[in-house]
């Protein structure tokens, strides 16, 4: 099989394998217990910060653990409303094509009461911060702006709109998400007030992910209970996880230079063969976007089907099409990039890992080749558009 | 567990009467491109028997297995049977198809009525 799903999720590193595995069975204490075996498994835990922490050019304190990216996101933005309601702020920018653990969030916080504005994101998928800069008002208590799309991969200029956002004296939060450990990050440099990361991203575990909140930003909780994580994330900690997703974190940007050069040569063979596909078109900036990152519309075909067939030839991707979605309408990133309908249900998200080669690259090119034709062979749309009947939009 | 059954499957890899006929006596076509499934079936007709089916889809996998499983029950059968075909009887066939995709079977069913009503219509003229 070839997994081209890595912004799905990635594989665990040997590494962080083996150091879950030792944890589990050589560590198991709890850290909040007081005698050595279980303050083994605190020191275990607070390595894991520190290296986290250093990483992002944080402080440990600053780190909180969480189950996840999604779980981060929504503590994030909750905290940071609640603080804004304090001080008779209650408006909340962010973009059009967030995770929905962001988007939910926010959904629900407009019923609450919040005024909420989604930036567009232009057909390039990129935040103007000009435009961030002009929706500011003295009302506003947070900017949350993805670092990099889950979709499309576009990068966003999260450091200017860092220092807008200082200067506005207005929190910023980003979810990091699809950027940490593939693209550099220093939280202090890049003026951001609140961070989340999710380990399985990153060759990491499953169930693991952590918050950076800027010290002074007071976090409320999700989960109330015991005084886990400065009594901000209550639960006994997911000590063997934790240490291996530092793991993974520390291995993914030491090695950074290389894999991040590496794999955007792979993408951009990968980008240049399907463009070879008539009417297709790239989604997202060609050069602004993740080195792993490729997506296509292919019009006159659906998705699904189009991932099927690929998983028949033993290629795992990912579409943004209804079908796939689970709701009526295709992926909204696509939408929010001006994809109408018609085309967004034909969409292909390719994401590389650090070993996939070029053969690899070849083969799935040809392989989407044959497919979008095979489907196409058969599909009424196609024919219209063929026989213009129909406009050809891509 | 997969994501659809075996029958499923099997006539969305190897789906039967796929192509167009160009003299067709009825041309049915349901569903829109914003919703993700168009569904184009042709049919001929001989005294009132459907001699011959073809469809076209663009859509996902159960929309193309359920076209392929539909024409292939009405294929060979009187007018007034295949007007008697339903969704369920579709969905059946193909062991079943997942809560969320039941509206597939649905099209198909609607594109074969569609097409139908088209031979009739030109009966009448």
């Amino acid at each position: 099989m070839i997994y081209a799903d890595n912004a799905a999720t990635t594989k665990m590193s040997q590494a962080s394998i083996d150091k879950m595995l030792s944890l589990m069975n050589d560590t198991y204490g709890n850290p909040s217990s007081l005698y050595r075996f279980g303050q083994k498994a605190k020191e275990e835990l607070e390595l894991a910060r520190e290296t986290v922490a250093s990483i992002i050019g944080a402080e440990p304190r600053e780190i909180l653990f969480t189950s996840g990216g999604s779980e981060a996101d929504n503590q994030a933005i909750r905290s940071v409303a609640l603080l804004g309601k304090a001080q008779g702020r209650n408006h909340i920018i962010s973009t059009k094509f967030e995770h929905h653990a962001v988007l939910h969030t926010l959904d629900k916080l407009e019923k609450e009461g919040f005024e909420i504005t989604l930036l567009d994101v232009h057909e390039d998928g990129l935040v103007r911060p000009e435009e961030v800069e002009a929706a500011i008002t003295d009302k506003t208590a947070l900017v949350t702006i993805m670092y990099a799309n889950n979709e499309i991969g576009t990068i966003q200029p999260i450091a200017e709109i860092g220092k807008i956002c200082r200067e506005k004296k207005v929190l910023f939060h980003t979810d990091a998400v699809q950027a940490i450990g593939h693209l550099p990050i220093n939280v202090i440099e890049q003026n951001i007030d609140l961070l989340s990361a999710s380990g399985h991203k990153f060759h990491g575990p499953k169930g693991t992910g952590f918050l950076y909140a800027k010290k002074g930003i007071k976090l409320s909780n999700l989960i109330e209970g015991g005084a886990q994580e400065r009594g901000k994330r209550a639960g006994t900690e997911n000590v063997p996880g934790i240490a291996a997703m530092a793991v993974a974190l520390k291995e993914a940007v030491d090695n950074m230079p290389e894999t991040a050069k590496a794999i955007a040569a792979k993408r951009d063979r990968l980008i240049a063969g399907l463009s070879e596909i008539e009417h297709s078109a790239l989604n997202g900036d060609r050069t602004k976007r993740l080195p792993s990152n490729v997506n296509f519309c292919f019009e006159g075909i659906e998705g699904e089907s189009l991932l099927l067939l690929l998983d028949e030839k033993g290629i795992a991707a990912s579409s943004g099409s209804a079908c796939t979605s689970g709701s009526l309408d295709p992926s909204h990133v696509l939408l929010a990039i001006g994809r109408v309908h018609d085309v967004a249900h034909g969409s292909l998200r390719l994401s590389l890992g650090e070993d996939i080669t070029d053969e690899d690259i070849d083969y799935m090119i040809n392989s989407v080749k044959e497919v979008v034709t095979y489907l196409r062979s058969f599909s009424p749309i196609w024919r219209d558009l063929v026989a213009g009947k129909k406009q050809f939009i891509l | 567990m997969a994501l659809y059954s075996e029958k499923v499957m099997d006539h969305f890899l190897h789906p039967r009467n796929v192509g167009v006929i160009e003299d067709a006596d009825g041309v049915g076509e349901v569903g829109n491109a914003k919703c993700g499934d168009i569904m184009k079936i042709y049919l001929k007709i001989d005294n009132d028997i459907i001699t011959d089916v073809k469809f076209e889809t663009f859509g996902c996998g159960s929309a193309i297995a359920s076209s392929s499983m539909a024409t292939e029950m009405i294929k060979g059968k009187p007018v007034s049977e295949a007007l008697e075909l339903t969704n369920k009887a579709v969905a059946e066939a193909l062991d079943g198809l997942p809560a969320h995709k039941m509206h597939c079977s649905v099209l198909a069913e609607e594109a074969i009525k569609n097409a139908l009503e088209d031979y009739q219509s030109k009966q009448k003229k």
